[in-house]
């Protein structure tokens, strides 16, 4: 059995027939293809489900699709400001906290809606907070410190590409760190040669 | 949106001008930086596309009805009533894919699904294709199986008896064999038992591995999709698409240059996914038979039963040494549970004796490993494939002879140090860190100052590993490369490069951009990787035994150097000066010898432009073969092991033991690691600590254990993410990564591995540390709460009726 149902979801208003059955991740996944959203367990153990609703992570692999109706969905393909990572994103890769990344759209939910309460957290309280998203690969650290600089980006106004630089010293800052200054056509632009 | 506001997102890449001067005198300008990953953020925006995200019109899904009999012959298999269900497409059981499998070419012992028997609990028997996964899974159920049961063996010794050799679980290849026994491997290297006997010191131990799963995030998922023009299309999340190339087509009887396999972006693997799975063979053949694209998605409860996880072993080790601190003679006897199936067990067993030797000097060693057949899930590599079980019981056994001859542990590990050369089963070792990583250790941990000091429940460990780069042998015997890369240069400065490594999170495809980098001398945002499609990329053997980085990586210099040497040489003569001065770094040409020289300096893409109009379209392609003289010992076996560079690993780890719980909490562990050269530090430190953090959930929480009960016999005991116990974020000690770098004259830049060494000496190293901290040895895994409040309520009742006697 098939509904058509209206969903807010990263700031689209979406209409979707579904299978009655469905959780809100299947929908979001199979029904309207945003496959940012991951499915490692499909019964609320892993967490890479994770997505924000109305501001907070919620687990959408055990979230019947009519328990998110009437709520502002969003999930990692929501959290950039149009082209532009938001800063938990680009942290996340100058930090190498995303090897695999299959975990990493539901940390960075998780992530998401922490600094939103919190601002300035602890090491501990970013443990906390993502400690229902299991990640295999890293080991988590690169995690912590990757929310540890997004969040003084956010604070700051600082672009994360600058805080690594300076925190690591970069003799050289890989040639995507450095901060966007130049534009297209200028004298240095090997690509105009 | 104006075209203004879109300006600072083409952001211009290359170095300043000003700065040349720096460039041209640093050794490297992209080797050996913090550099971005070439695929991290498309994984944190979202648009990184697994196997699981790809859809195509018409789709059906399949299922796959698994056994419910640990072994079993089967007598009737009836899909009847299964096909009569509105929306199922296809059924297929055994007899439609009678061609065995298997990863080593020496024991194809699979079936996609199960011929005549079914052989533990999960094997798989029959594949239903639907319109969509639930009626494929309400398909399941209307399949009717008649079994006949066997008997069934959960424990090696069981089916080791000689009753178990009535009923095998395999029949024999030779008569009058026990057909549960794989293989067994005997070697033994300089007069063991004569050394033995002149130890000052003997210390003889049993020690038990639990066995382990890999547990990647993504469970496996497979697509296939027949093309009119006779191409049969797979994607899968597989770590070796050269491997599943082959063998698609082998058991399908289709040509292999007909057969395409994709892997898209894969979420873990650990070694999971390196042989090929039942789901790829059902896609495949469900797809030629309907003609509609088929997907498999594993549940997470097959994701468990499909396993290929760390072998359960029970070791017994002898280690003998002499009074001034030298070992003589090491002798072990191990037993492999293998589960079900061959998988990599044939290589396995010899691993288990043949990668212990480094970082040591021995005098004398002998192995004795005998691999069983179980009726459990299969076996097989996982991260530190067949070494990590040994390494616990050699590097425990090393302490207790420290112990014995009253010798700082880490002060004994630097007496025996081997340094470079030849082991004692005679592989070469032409570059070693040990030392380095040693003391790297002993003075971030301050190890002085805590070790026999710390008092009750607080402990700190030491413990040592070496690990390969790469096996010096490809899977099936072949003369061809093992690795190689095509790189393509064009005009605008965008270089391409086509290599068939397998990305699975680890960074091979960063780092062939890296070397692309470094040797053209583009930003990193000009250069494109495509991997390990085998339509598009040249053959690599996959993402096993860490062999990415060497191998590969030495393909991609040398197909770079081609390219660089002709761009180089145009831009030299344009300029009248020699092309060795010419540098390409940082997206310019420019005179080496004048940096800041305005006129001999040009925009790398110039510089391709002037070589393209000297030589035509710029491409280049490399490869790498392993170097095969002098490398290994002449007898048989001695090439298993070998690898062209071994990694060296120290760990001390600290930590804290609950008397009253017996919960251990591991607090820190320091990991040096000598990686050769670290390519990108940020991503070698991302390795140490994955792997320093999957060694230590293997020492203290993990356990993949089957129920023994009369009606619930060989089911698995936890397959789920809740209740196999992988660590949180909560429960994860800190790392301290630390990177040695011993510059190997094989590897690229001097690199070595990095991606599985570092987990071997977590477990020995936090065994040490409770040893420190309780003086109780414990020699079983996993240290869960219960083994350990036992062991100390074991060791009390021992020390009162000592008292009392």
């Amino acid at each position: 059995m098939k509904d058509v149902i209206t969903l807010h979801i990263n700031g689209d208003e979406v209409e979707v027939g579904v299978p009655t059955h469905f959780t809100l991740l299947e929908t979001l996944r199979y029904a309207l293809g945003l496959t940012g959203s991951k499915q490692g367990c499909d019964k609320g153990d892993c967490g890479a489900c994770t997505v924000l609703l109305d501001g907070r992570p919620h687990l959408a692999c055990i979230m019947p699709v009519y328990e998110a109706i009437g709520r502002q969905i969003t999930t990692v393909e929501g959290l950039a400001e149009r082209r532009v990572p938001h800063p938990l994103q680009d942290a996340f890769d100058l930090c190498g906290a995303a090897q695999c990344g299959f975990c990493t759209p539901g940390i960075l939910c998780s992530a998401y809606g922490l600094l939103a309460e919190n601002p300035d957290p602890s090491r501990d309280e970013i443990r906390q907070a993502l400690s229902g998203n299991l990640c295999r690969c890293t080991g988590y650290t690169k995690i912590f410190e990757a929310v540890e600089i997004a969040a003084e980006s956010l604070r700051t106004g600082t672009d994360p590409r600058d805080i690594v630089a300076e925190r690591y010293d970069l003799a050289f800052p890989s040639s995507s760190m450095r901060p966007a200054e130049h534009t297209a056509g200028s004298s240095t632009g090997a690509s105009h040669a | 949106m104006r075209n203004e506001d879109l300006l600072p997102l083409q952001e211009v890449t290359a170095d300043e001008p000003e700065r040349l001067r720096e460039v041209a005198e640093a050794e490297y300008r992209t080797i050996g930086g913090r550099n971005r990953s070439t695929d991290g953020l498309f994984k944190s925006t979202g648009k990184a596309v697994y196997t699981d995200d790809i859809t195509f019109p018409g789709m059906l899904h399949a299922k796959i009805l698994r056994s419910t009999e640990p072994h079993a012959r089967i007598l009737s298999i009836d899909p009847t009533k299964a096909l009569a269900l509105p929306g199922v497409y296809d059924v297929i059981t055994g007899k439609e894919l009678p061609t065995p499998y298997g990863i080593i070419p020496w024991t194809p012992d699979e079936h996609a699904l199960a011929l005549e028997k079914v052989r533990f609990v999960g094997d798989a028997v029959a594949c239903v294709a639907a319109i969509d996964e639930e009626t494929a899974t309400a398909a399941l159920e209307l399949i009717e199986v008649v079994y006949e049961p066997l008997p069934y063996y959960l424990d090696p010794q069981e089916a080791l008896a000689e009753e178990a050799a009535e009923n095998p679980i395999h029949e024999p290849r030779k008569p009058g064999h026990n057909g549960n026994v794989l293989k067994r491997v005997q070697l033994e290297f300089g007069p063991v038992d004569e050394k033995m006997a002149k130890a000052d010191v003997l210390v003889q131990g049993e020690y038990f591995f639990h066995g382990t799963t890999h547990t990647p995030i993504e469970p496996h998922c497979a697509i296939s999709r027949m093309n009119q023009n006779g191409l049969l299309e797979v994607w899968s999340a597989t770590q070796v698409p050269h491997y599943l190339h082959r063998e698609i087509a082998r058991v399908l009887g289709l040509d292999v240059a007909k057969v395409r396999v994709v892997q898209p972006a894969v979420g873990g693997a650990f070694g999971g996914k390196s042989e090929p799975f039942d789901l790829e063979f059902c896609v495949a053949l469900l797809a030629v038979r309907t003609g509609r694209p088929v997907k498999i998605l594993y549940t997470r409860e097959e994701v468990f039963y499909s396993h290929r996880g760390r072998h359960p072993m029970k070791m017994t080790y002898r280690v003998g040494a002499s009074r001034d601190g030298r070992i003589l003679a090491v002798d072990a006897k191990t037993i492999l549970d293998g589960g079900a199936y061959a998988s990599f067990g044939l290589v396995t067993t010899y691993y288990s004796g043949q990668l212990l030797t480094a970082p040591y000097e021995i005098d004398s060693y002998r192995f004795d490993s005998t691999r069983v057949y179980t009726n459990k899930a299969p076996c097989g590599p996982k991260r530190g494939h067949g070494s990590v079980q040994p390494r616990f019981a050699f590097e425990i056994s090393l302490d207790k002879v420290a112990e014995e001859l009253d010798l700082d542990p880490i002060e004994f590990r630097r007496g025996v140090f081997m340094g470079t050369g030849r082991t004692v089963n005679e592989f070469r070792v032409r570059s070693n860190g040990f030392l380095e990583c040693l003391e790297s250790v002993e003075s971030e941990s301050g190890w002085k100052d805590k070790f026999r000091k710390m008092g009750y429940g607080r402990g700190i460990g030491v413990a040592g590993s070496c690990y390969i780069s790469g096996t010096n042998y490809p899977i099936y015997p072949n003369p061809m490369p093992q690795a190689a890369v095509q790189v393509q240069v064009e005009r605008s400065g965008r270089v391409t490069v086509l290599h068939g490594a397998s990305e699975i999170g680890q960074g091979s495809d960063s780092t062939m951009a890296y070397i692309a980098c470094e040797e053209l001398g583009v930003p990193l945002d000009y250069v494109r990787v495509f991997s390990a499609d085998t339509d598009l990329v040249p053959v690599d053997l996959g993402a096993y035994s860490s062999r990415e980085t060497v191998m590969v990586g030495n393909a991609c210099v040398m197909a770079c150097r081609q390219i660089g040497e002709q761009v180089r040489g145009s831009v030299a003569s344009e300029w009248g000066i020699e092309s060795s001065q010419v540098r390409l770094a940082g997206g310019w040409a420019f005179d080496s010898a004048d940096p800041a020289s305005p006129e001999r300096r040009m925009p790398i893409a110039q510089a391709f432009q002037l070589a393209e109009a000297g030589y035509g379209t710029l491409g280049a392609v490399g490869h790498y073969n392993t170097p095969k003289e002098g490398v290994h010992g002449e007898y048989r076996g001695g090439t298993i092991g070998a690898s062209p560079a071994y990694s060296f690993t120290a760990h001390v780890a600290e930590v804290e033991v609950d008397p009253e719980s017996g919960f251990v909490e591991v607090k820190t562990i320091w990991v040096a690691h000598d990686c050769g050269r670290a390519l990108n530090p940020m991503l070698v430190e991302g390795q140490i600590e994955g792997s320093a953090y999957m060694g230590c959930a293997e020492a203290i929480l993990e356990e993949q254990t089957y129920k023994t009960g009369e009606h619930q016999g060989a089911l698995h005991d936890a397959p789920s993410l809740l209740d196999y116990r992988i660590p949180t974020s909560l429960d994860c000690p800190e790392f301290v990564p630390l990177i040695v770098e011993s510059i190997d004259p094989e590897g690229p830049y001097g690199a070595k591995e990095a991606g599985e060494g570092p987990l071997h000496p977590s477990l020995p190293a936090i065994a040490n540390a409770i040893y420190d901290a309780i003086g109780i040895r414990i020699d079983s895994l996993p240290f869960t709460p219960d083994r350990v409040w036992r062991a100390i309520r074991e060791a009390e009742a021992a020390k009162s009726a000592a008292e009392v006697a």
